[in-house]
């Protein structure tokens, strides 16, 4: 377990432009809807930008290409979750609210 | 049994208020049943006489409850007002009552104030109210402390259009204040779902009408709040007037005001409006729309939007590459201008220039120092001692060379050379 993940990071230290580096620190899957899309959306404005050195603009493809399966993963997977607050000693609890109706 | 319709629509041809017999009977003439009996319809003709003369039987208000409200083919309206000991049939003919249906449509339990007149049915003896129109009770009320609290909030400027706050367009965590068994609720999280699935609600419960409503609504607010959702709806489905009054509590506006999270309102159906409309930062004009409003990017959009992402990233990563190309090409083109053969080829053009220089500085020279000898030739000239031999000088020298500048420089017998302008001969000195 922690060899393999010592490895995965190294493969990243080695072989990833700096940039891509310091986005390498969250992982996709980690990653909200919103986080995701933002980052997706300011990688593809960088990459339309031009000027950037080509392993550069690869490792942002790279990682614009994780971060649109990612978006697309989480609207499919989405479900409502639905909670509802419910007074308690001492304050309030959270719980998942079973909705009532047929 | 109460009236029935077609009698009463014989008494009232067209709807019309019934109209007042002011002809005196027969009758008239005599003390009603004392020196004669009544006839019964007399009788009744002259009780609804009495009653449609009577000024404070006409243009009456009756407060009550609809009970037994029926309507018939014909149009007309029939229906019982009644309060805790007492009841009074009541009429509301068609013409009326389709212009009552447009405004307020009376069921079974609702309290209201009755507008008419006190009449009586004669067919049956039966005293009756004819209705002219119905208004939900207490609105007059009601809806006069209802304007006071709207324009004394609005002064104070809880309505103002610079303290509504943007709904954030992609909510993760959405509040919701309502009844937990209510059908609002049901509508806002049907519309979540399908609009909105990937975001969490918390439910705040709380009870939406009734006196201990406006409190337990403040009290849900402020649990939510906590919670820090990024957008809160607080909600109500339709019913009376009295049924949403909760929302036109002050202490409920206040809350909504003072909440640091965007309120969106949805509280009734669309003809309604509460103070809390008009203080959350917007308003929905039913539950289902609030749902609408506080997702204003559906799923579908964002899942349009990450394929043209997609789309856009796969151009951008070729144009790139495209661009990476051309720089490419650009830079071969330069090092072609680099190369050996090129800088041979130059520097032959550089030689080729400085050749054609050379010669034209050459002969420049050479002109500029003809021109500089022609002087010098001049003056040397007139420095000539063949100049001055012209002039009939002669030089004398001695024949082994030297020029004789003094007369000791000879012995007599020495043979000597003398030198004219044209030509020489010897000479012998003699002294």
């Amino acid at each position: 377990m922690c060899h393999s993940q010592t490895s995965t990071l190294s493969y990243e230290v080695l072989y990833m432009s700096p940039k891509a580096k310091s986005k390498a620190a969250n992982p996709v899957e980690s990653l909200s809807f919103e986080q995701a899309y933002k980052e997706l959306e300011s990688i593809v404005r960088k990459l339309e930008g031009g000027q950037l050195p080509l392993d550069e603009a690869l490792a942002l493809f790279e990682r614009g290409q994780a971060l649109a399966a990612r978006c697309g993963s989480l609207l499919e997977a989405a479900e409502l979750k639905v909670q509802q607050l419910r007074p308690q000693v001492g304050g309030v609890a959270l719980e998942d609210f079973e909705a009532s109706e047929a | 049994m109460p009236h029935s319709p077609q009698d009463m629509c014989a008494n009232a041809p067209g709807g019309d208020r019934v109209k007042i017999y002011l002809t005196p009977s027969p009758h008239w003439a005599t003390i009603p049943g004392v020196t004669e009996a009544w006839s019964v319809s007399d009788l009744n003709r002259y009780v609804r006489q009495m009653l449609e003369t009577d000024i404070h039987l006409q243009d009456v208000r009756v407060a009550g409850e609809i009970s037994g409200f029926r309507t018939y083919p014909s149009g007309h309206w029939y229906f019982t007002l009644k309060d805790a000991s007492a009841q009074i049939n009541c009429v509301m003919w068609r013409s009326r009552a389709e212009k009552q249906a447009a405004r307020f449509m009376p069921r079974d339990g609702d309290a209201v104030e009755a507008h008419g007149n006190v009449t009586l049915y004669e067919t049956r003896g039966q005293f009756q109210l004819d209705v002219a129109w119905l208004d939900p009770a207490g609105e007059g009320a009601l809806y006069r402390e209802f304007l006071q609290l709207k324009a004394r909030l609005e002064a104070e400027g809880l309505f103002a259009p610079e303290r509504k706050r943007p709904r954030p367009a992609w909510p993760r965590v959405i509040g919701i204040v309502t009844s937990p068994a209510g059908a609002a609720l049901r509508d806002l999280l049907n519309i979540l779902r399908r609009r909105f699935p990937i975001a969490q609600v918390i439910l705040s419960p709380t009870a939406v009408q009734g006196a201990d409503a406006p409190p337990q609504i403040v009290a849900a607010l402020e649990a939510l709040v906590a919670q820090k959702p990024d957008v809160i709806i607080v909600a109500r489905g339709g019913g009376s007037l009295e049924d949403l009054w909760a929302f036109n509590d002050e202490r409920v506006a206040r809350a909504i005001a003072a909440s640091p999270i965007p309120v969106v309102s949805g509280v009734g159906h669309e003809t309604d409006f509460t103070i809390a409309d008009f203080v959350a930062d917007l308003r929905a004009p039913t539950p289902s729309a609030a749902a609408e409003l506080v997702t204003p990017t559906p799923i579908d959009d964002l899942r349009a939007g990450v394929d043209a992402l997609t789309g856009r990233l796969t151009d951008a990563l070729g144009s790139a590459v495209q661009l990476k190309r051309l720089e490419l090409a650009e830079l071969q083109a330069q090092l072609k201008g680099l190369s050996p053969q090129a800088q041979f080829a130059s520097a032959g053009q550089h030689l080729e220039s400085l050749r054609s220089r050379l010669a034209m500085g050459m002969a420049y020279r050479l002109s500029l120092e003809r021109e500089r000898w022609n002087g010098l030739a001049q003056a040397l000239h007139n420095v000539s001692p063949l100049g001055v031999l012209n002039r009939g000088y002669a030089i004398v020298s001695k024949p082994g060379g030297g020029v004789v500048r003094r007369a000791n420089e000879v012995k007599p017998g020495e043979a000597l050379k003398v030198k004219v302008s044209q030509g020489e001969f010897g000479v012998t000195v003699s002294e």
